[in-house]
C-alpha cells in the first residue's frame, strides 16, 4: 500500500503551463470521481493552487498508479501528454510522505513560510471528503500533513517575519509605536505599494487615514476607500503634527518634505515619534530628516533590506523545520507499515491452512484404516508443522512493525506466497472513519 | 543563623535558577522558559522576604545595616518591582537583564562581611526602617528606569541604523520601554523623595538636626534634583525617548555613587557600624 503522487508546481512548469492544469475550486466532483475510477488506485485528493497542482492517491501498483494519474491530468485537461511530461514529477512511499509534509509546512512554496498552503490544502482535503474519495490512509495523512504543519509553525520561527516591504513597514511600526491603534497615517500621493501598505496599516488598527494628492479628486477617491479624510495637498504640511505614520510615494522630482519642516513638525508634536516612509523614487523625503530624534525615515532600499534579511532568517528556520518533517515522515511509514501486517499474517496462515487441509483430505482418503486417534495425530502433527513453520516469518513481520524496511518484507511475503490483495476492505473510501 | 543561611543561599539559587530561565527563553526564543522564570522569581522575593523576616527577630532591628544586608535588601526590591513591572508591560525579555543582576547582587552579599551588628541606639527609630525601605524602593526603581533605558537606546539604535541584530526581535517597542522608563521615573521619584523626608525627620529625633550636608546627604540632593529635572522635563516640555533614556542612565550613575561611592569613598555618618568596618 503506497502514497503516490503526481503534479507540477512553479519549481518545475512557468505559469503557462500551470494554468492549463489548474483544477477549478467550483467543480472539483468530477475530475475527483474520475480520478478515483482509474484502475489502480483508491482514494483520491486534488491539491490545486496557483502555484501547484498535485494528485494524491493511495495504490498498490504505484509504478502504473503514477501512469494513470499523469495520464488523467493531461486527458481531463485535452492536453498531450508530452507536453506536461517534462513537468511532472512523481513520487511513492515515504518521498511521497515527505513531499506533502514539506508542502504543506510550506517548505517547498515560492516564498518559504507563507500561510496559505496549508489553508489550500485544507480546502483539499475537505473537496476530497465531500465527495467521498478519501479514504482510511489519505484521511490519516493529510490530517497528520496539518499537525505537522502546525508543528513547524510553533516550534520554528518560520513564519515569524514579514517577507513583503509594505509587511515590513507595518512591523517596524509595531517596534515603534508598539500598537497601531489609535493611530493616524497620512498618504501623500498614490501608487500601488502605497495603497498595499495604507491597506495592511488599516487592518492593523490604524484607526485615522489622511490622504493628499496633487489631484484633489483622487485624493477624495482614495479617502473614501480607505475611511478616510482628503487634505488639500496646498497645505498637507500643517496637518503633519497630527500624523504618526506617513507613506509618501510622489512623483515629486524634488523633496516634498524637507528635514527642516520636519524638525519643526517634531516640536509641535511634542517629540512623540514619527515613522515615515518613502517608497517614491525619486525620494521624497530628505534623508537628513533621519537624524531628527522623534523620526524615523524609511526608503524602498531600507525596507528591501529589512525583507532581504527575513528572507534569510527563514532559510535557516526551514532547515530546522525539515529535521521536523523527516522525523515524522518515518513515523507515519511505520503507521503504514503496520496497517499491513496483520492482514498479511492472516493471510499467510489461512494459506497454509488450505494446503494442510487440502493434503490431509488427499492423505487421509487413501489410508482408511486409521483410528480415530491416529487420524487425530496426523490432524495434530500437520498442524504443528504449519505453526512451526509460520513461527518465525511471523515474528519477523511483526517486528518490521516498529520501524524498518516494512512493506519489503510484506511485499516479499505476499509475492512469494502469492497472497491475495486483503487491504482493500480497510481502504474503501470512507471518510467518516477518520481517527 | 543557620536558618537564615539556608534561606539566604535558596534565594540566591532561585535568582540564578530564573536569571537561566530567562536567558534560556531569550536566547533560545522559548517564551514558555521565561514564564517558568518568573514563577521563579516570585517565589524567590517570597523566600528572600521571610530571609529578612528571620533575620529582623533575630537582629531585632531591620536588618540593613552591613553592606552584606544593603546589597541583599536592594536585589529584593528590585525583584519585587520588576515583578510588578512585568504584569503590566510583559517585559520577560527584561528579566533577562534583571534577574542575573540580582543574582550578582546577591553574590555580592554573600561575599560581603556579614554581621549582624550590635545595633548602635541612634538607630533605634520606628523612621529608621521607613527611611531604608523608602531610599532602596527608590533606587530599585531608578535602576529599572536605567535598564529601560539601555534597552530604549540599543532598540532605537537599530531602528535608526536599519540594522538589526538578533535581540531587536525580543526587546520590545520603542514606545513600551519608554513607558516603562516613565513609570520606573515616576514611582521612584515619590519614593525617593518619600525616604529623603523620612531620613531628615529620623535625623532630626537622633541628633537635632534635619540636614547636616553629610555627602551621602549633598549626593542625594544632587541625584533628586537630576531625577526631578527629568521628570520636569517629561512633564512639561515633551522631553520622551532617546534624550529621557540618555538622562536616566545619567542620573542613575549619579545615583550609584550616592549609595555605594560614598560610603567607600567618603565617609559620613552614612558609613556607622558595619560600614566601617570594611
Amino acid at each position: 500500500m503506497n502514497i503516490v503522487i503526481v503534479g507540477l508546481s512553479h519549481k518545475t512548469a512557468p505559469v503557462e503551463i500551470r494554468e492549463k492544469v489548474a483544477f477549478p475550486p467550483t467543480a472539483m466532483e468530477v475530475p475527483l470521481q474520475q480520478m478515483l475510477s482509474l484502475p489502480s488506485i483508491s482514494e483520491a485528493v486534488i491539491v490545486s493552487t496557483c502555484n501547484r497542482v498535485e494528485l494524491y492517491a493511495i495504490s498498490r501498483q504505484p509504478d502504473a498508479a503514477t501512469i494513470e494519474m499523469k495520464q488523467f491530468i493531461a486527458d481531463f485537461h485535452g492536453l498531450k501528454l508530452e507536453v506536461l511530461q517534462d513537468h511532472l514529477y512523481d513520487f511513492e512511499g515515504e518521498g511521497a510522505i515527505q513531499h506533502v509534509l514539506r508542502v504543506a509546512a510550506s517548505l517547498d512554496s515560492m516564498m518559504i513560510g507563507e500561510p496559505q498552503i496549508l489553508g489550500q490544502i485544507k480546502t483539499a482535503y475537505g473537496y476530497a471528503c465531500e465527495y467521498k474519495t478519501v479514504g482510511l490512509i489519505l484521511n490519516r495523512f493529510l490530517n497528520k500533513a496539518f499537525s505537522v504543519a502546525k508543528r513547524v509553525r510553533t516550534e520554528t520561527a518560520i513564519a515569524s517575519s514579514a517577507v513583503s516591504v509594505s509587511f515590513a513597514a507595518v512591523e517596524l511600526a509595531r517596534k515603534i509605536f508598539d500598537s497601531l491603534e489609535n493611530k493616524t497615517v497620512m498618504l501623500i500621493g498614490a501608487g500601488e505599494m502605497c495603497e498595499l501598505a495604507a491597506k495592511h496599516f488599516v487592518n492593523n488598527g490604524v484607526s485615522k487615514v489622511l490622504v493628499t494628492n496633487r489631484t484633489f479628486s483622487r485624493a477624495e477617491k482614495l479617502a473614501e476607500a480607505f475611511g478616510g479624510v482628503a487634505v488639500n495637498f496646498d497645505n498637507f504640511r500643517e496637518q503633519l503634527h497630527r500624523v504618526d505614520i506617513v507613506l509618501s510615494s510622489t512623483g515629486a522630482s524634488d523633496y516634498i518634505l524637507s528635514a527642516k519642516k520636519l524638525k519643526e513638525v517634531c516640536k509641535e508634536r511634542r517629540y512623540k515619534p514619527m515613522f515615515l516612509i518613502d517608497i517614491a523614487v525619486p525620494r521624497d523625503i530628505d534623508p537628513a530628516a533621519n537624524k531628527l530624534d522623534s523620526v524615523y525615515l524609511y526608503d524602498v532600499d531600507d525596507l528591501q533590506g529589512v525583507v532581504q534579511a527575513n528572507l534569510k532568517g527563514r532559510q535557516k528556520e526551514a532547515a530546522k523545520a525539515e529535521l521536523i518533517v523527516n522525523e515524522e515522515v518515518s513515523q507515519f511509514q511505520n503507521w503504514l507499515s503496520s496497517l499491513e501486517v496483520k492482514p498479511t499474517i492472516v493471510a499467510l496462515r489461512q494459506q497454509l491452512e488450505q494446503v494442510r487441509q487440502a493434503e490431509m483430505a488427499k492423505t487421509l482418503s487413501s489410508l482408511n484404516k486409521l483410528n480415530d486417534k491416529e487420524r487425530k495425530a496426523i490432524e495434530s502433527m500437520t498442524c504443528a508443522i504449519v505453526n512451526k513453520i509460520l513461527h518465525h516469518p511471523t515474528h519477523i513481520l511483526k517486528q518490521t512493525n516498529n520501524g524498518g524496511d516494512g512493506n519489503l518484507y510484506i511485499d516479499a511475503v505476499r509475492t512469494l506466497f502469492d497472497l491475495p490483495d486483503p487491504v482493500e476492505q480497510n481502504t474503501n473510501p470512507n471518510p467518516d472513519k477518520s481517527d | 543563623m543557620g536558618t537564615i543561611n539556608l534561606l539566604f543561599s535558596t534565594t540566591t539559587l532561585i535568582y540564578l535558577a530564573s536569571s537561566i530561565l530567562y536567558l534560556v527563553a531569550m536566547v533560545g526564543k522559548q517564551p514558555q522558559a521565561g514564564r517558568v522564570g518568573r514563577w521563579a522569581l516570585l517565589v524567590g522575593v517570597v523566600v528572600h522576604a521571610s530571609c529578612f523576616a528571620v533575620r529582623h527577630s533575630a537582629a531585632g532591628a531591620t536588618p540593613v545595616t552591613s553592606l552584606h544586608e544593603s546589597l541583599s535588601f536592594f536585589a529584593w526590591c528590585m525583584v519585587l518591582l520588576f515583578l510588578l513591572l512585568d504584569l503590566r508591560f510583559h517585559l520577560s525579555v527584561m528579566g533577562a537583564f534583571v534577574a542575573p543582576f540580582t543574582f550578582l547582587l546577591m553574590v555580592g552579599s554573600a561575599f560581603s562581611p556579614d554581621i549582624v551588628v550590635p545595633l548602635n541606639p541612634l538607630l533605634k527609630s520606628w523612621l529608621f526602617p521607613v527611611h531604608i525601605t523608602f531610599a532602596f524602593l527608590g533606587n530599585a526603581a531608578f535602576a529599572l528606569s536605567f535598564g529601560a533605558g539601555v534597552m530604549y537606546l540599543i532598540q532605537n539604535r537599530m531602528l535608526k541604523s536599519k540594522r538589526f541584530t538578533g535581540i531587536y526581535q525580543l526587546l520590545p517597542s520603542l514606545d513600551v520601554l519608554d513607558k516603562v522608563n516613565y513609570t520606573c521615573l515616576s514611582v521612584g521619584f515619590p519614593l525617593m523623595t518619600l525616604g529623603i523626608i523620612s531620613g531628615a525627620f529620623w535625623a532630626n529625633t537622633a541628633w537635632g538636626s534635619y540636614w547636616r550636608w553629610d555627602p551621602k546627604e549633598t549626593w542625594a540632593l544632587i541625584t533628586w534634583f537630576l531625577y526631578a529635572a527629568l521628570l520636569h522635563g517629561r512633564l512639561t516640555i515633551g522631553w520622551r525617548g532617546r534624550r529621557a533614556a540618555i538622562f536616566s542612565i545619567i542620573a542613575f550613575i549619579f545615583l550609584l555613587f550616592t549609595f555605594l561611592g560614598v560610603n567607600l569613598l567618603l565617609g559620613g555618618y552614612h558609613t556607622f557600624e558595619a560600614f566601617a568596618t570594611l
